[in-house]
């Protein structure tokens, strides 16, 4: 029973997130072959929008996983081949949005929302500490 | 101040929030609006028909670009629209079929009906991403200077042919 349950914990352990990536698809340089996977994790997949086209099944995520990995054996640069996406699909399909204009907020909002938390929290602890030194000395 | 500071950040969140339910995360922008049509030349369906060029669409008036296949079924939906407008002579329809194999496509057209006035095969899918296609059915309006000026994701439904496509076709028309 016990052998069972470790069996099966060590399974799932073991149960990495699996790559669509299929042999057929990867190029023979391995350089080249870890560069189309670090572009491939950055490209959203236009099917299923919340997986990247490196672990997306669908045909077209395998289609972009190809035309990725022509573009770097064709010699073009990652950021180029980015772009060359980019162009067809927009802004979008970067899983990692650039920081420009229309995304400041995006990028910045939580800091400035933990500055505005931190700061009231501190206006708010410094009107207090008073009170809370007479409560500990009534105990 | 205590209890309107947190009332005003409700009603600003509130807002925020209601506009951007109204707002379909499915529907992506188009890269192309108002750009050329990308470059294809596309082989036709049938043994010994015409290329299907983007260049093809200069000068020609409005014509819409409609990405199908017959593994589609969300195109099963609209081919009936697709029937019905095929008859009206204000713009020309060409069909782009999409990763797809020709005996099926053909099969499809014998069965449902050939809108089409010219069809080109995009069996590789590249001209689809060239398009920014991210599935089909997904319909492209192109005017008279070959720049795409509308990109329809999903089966047009006559809702969105009078709101979108319609003044398209009248624009069109008067430029002529």
């Amino acid at each position: 029973m016990i052998r069972a349950l470790f069996l099966a914990l060590t399974m799932m352990l073991a149960a990495v997130p699996a790559h669509a990536v299929m042999p057929d698809e990867m190029l023979k340089d391995p350089a080249l072959e870890a560069r189309a996977r670090v572009i491939g994790q950055e490209l959203r997949c236009l099917v299923c929008q919340n997986q990247s086209i490196d672990d997306s099944d669908a045909t077209l995520a395998r289609d972009l996983r190809v035309l990725v990995r022509e573009r770097i054996s064709a010699g073009d640069s990652d950021a180029k081949v980015l772009d060359f996406v980019v162009q067809r699909y927009g802004n979008y399909v970067l899983l990692k949005p650039p920081v420009q204009g229309n995304t400041l907020l995006l990028w910045f909002l939580p800091f400035g929302l933990m500055a505005l938390g931190l700061g009231l929290a501190l206006i708010y602890l410094r009107q207090q500490p008073m009170a809370d030194d007479e409560a500990l000395k009534e105990e | 101040m205590s209890t309107a500071l947190p009332l005003a950040l409700f009603v600003v969140m509130g807002a925020v929030l209601a506009l951007g339910l109204r707002h379909d995360p499915k529907v992506l922008p188009s890269m192309l609006i108002n750009r050329p049509v990308p470059v294809f030349d596309l082989p036709g369906l049938a043994a010994g028909e015409a290329n299907l060029k983007s260049d093809a669409f200069k000068g020609k008036g409005l014509t819409l670009i409609n990405v199908f296949a017959s593994w589609c079924v969300s195109c099963r939906e609209e081919h009936p629209l697709l029937m019905r407008i095929s008859k009206d002579a204000r713009f020309k329809l060409v069909g782009l079929n999409w990763k797809d194999s020709n005996g099926d496509a053909a099969k499809y057209l014998e069965t449902y009906g050939n809108p089409y006035a010219q069809i080109g095969t995009d069996q590789s899918g590249r001209a689809g991403i060239d398009l920014g296609v991210s599935g089909a059915p997904e319909t492209f309006a192109v005017d008279a200077q070959g720049r795409v000026r509308l990109r329809i994701p999903g089966a047009l439904t006559p809702e969105i042919w009078d709101k979108q496509i319609e003044p398209l076709i009248k624009e069109a028309e008067k430029a002529s």
